[in-house]
């Protein structure tokens, strides 16, 4: 079922020039299956399946501190949102969330990093994907006072390069990327909001 | 590489990977910050990086770039920070080994916020870990310091 619904992602990148080009051979019998109406619920499906990811959803929840590993566990050492989603004073993201993740030679557990800051979503805005239904999760995203101000294009934009959602899929030694390979993430995307990006009921 | 220490200008010779704590501890020789855990999970190791908390044992020396670097040598040349004599006066230390790591988060946090709650002491210091239990006195003694900082 995996199988079809990837192979049938990767078919709906190739129905538009500008797409990605498949990284991997289309199996025949996913070729042949029809075009379905569903195709871009499912496009979301995955989009989802992304969002909530404990790569992503860890620093999306829906209290004010984040999570932390596979288990979504509430991050350890008290870690707040504070009050730009950064930390609070003496306890910033950044104190031990450097630039970048440490090298592999440091080993498992070290805190990741990234270029553009570790953070939080800040508390006005606090853009929750823990816990949220498809519909919500899908009416959230699309709605640019809940989403970071952006419109279809920007988060377009948002999800193919932003450096923090690129960490997904380079978290660091020892910890496991996010599962849907990036590329198959992005055609998702661009295959649900070319649709109008309906959201399931 | 060049870093900025305490306010000298120093030349360091080491790996860029190299973890800033080996080279303030093994290197130039700034024994007074602590590893603990290795990983940014105990807070020994904290010195300030332009004045911000940061954890040495997991930050590459190279990352380090221009930034200042403070370890609790470089806090004052006498002990006389009102963390360090508020540290003192209130008698935290029992073992010590975590108390650089512990001042240099509690200076950090003066410096952000200079009139602390106990939930602010408690939020900025619960990355700092003592064994022995001191927090009482550390969370006290926080707020002795901003009283010394405020009145000096």
């Amino acid at each position: 079922m995996r199988l079809i619904l990837i192979s049938s992602l990767v078919l709906a990148g190739c129905s538009h020039s500008e797409g990605p080009a498949p990284a991997t051979p289309v199996p025949m019998a996913a070729a042949a299956a029809p075009a379905s109406a569903q195709a871009p619920l499912a496009a979301f499906e995955t989009v989802r399946a992304v969002l909530q990811d404990p790569r992503c959803q860890n620093c999306h929840p829906a209290i004010d501190q984040p999570l932390q590993t596979d288990q979504g566990f509430v991050h350890a050492m008290n870690v707040q949102r504070g009050p730009t989603g950064h930390g609070l004073p003496g306890a910033e993201c950044s104190a031990c969330h450097g630039k970048a993740n440490a090298p592999d030679s440091y080993g498992p557990h070290q805190p990741p990093g990234v270029a553009t800051d570790w953070h939080l979503p800040p508390p006005e805005m606090k853009m929750v994907f823990v816990g949220r239904s498809s519909r919500e999760l899908c009416e959230q995203l699309k709605d640019p006072q809940r989403n970071g101000h952006k419109d279809m294009a920007g988060l377009l934009q948002h999800v193919s390069s932003d450096p923090l959602v690129l960490w997904g899929w380079s978290p660091g030694f020892g910890r496991r990327p996010v599962s849907v390979p990036h590329a198959e993430f992005v055609a998702a995307f661009k295959r649900w909001s070319d649709a109008g990006a309906p959201c399931p009921q | 590489m060049k870093l900025l220490v305490n306010g000298r200008e120093r030349e360091v010779d080491a790996p860029s990977d190299m973890p800033l704590l080996w080279v303030l501890r093994d290197v130039l020789g700034y024994t007074g910050t602590k590893f603990g855990c290795g990983m940014a999970q105990c807070g020994a190791c904290t010195v300030h990086l332009d004045g911000k908390a940061v954890r040495a044992c997991s930050t590459p020396v190279a990352a380090v770039g221009s930034r200042a670097v403070t370890t609790i040598e470089g806090l004052s040349s006498d002990g006389s920070h009102p963390v360090q004599r508020a540290w003192a006066e209130v008698d935290v230390v029992q073992c010590g080994y975590c108390q650089p790591g512990q001042i240099m988060t509690a200076a950090a946090l003066l410096t952000t916020n200079p009139k602390p709650t106990d939930a602010d002491i408690d939020a900025a210091l619960s990355g700092n870990i003592c064994r022995c239990g001191a927090y009482q006195r550390i969370r006290a003694a926080v707020h002795r310091a901003a009283e010394l900082k405020g009145g000096a």
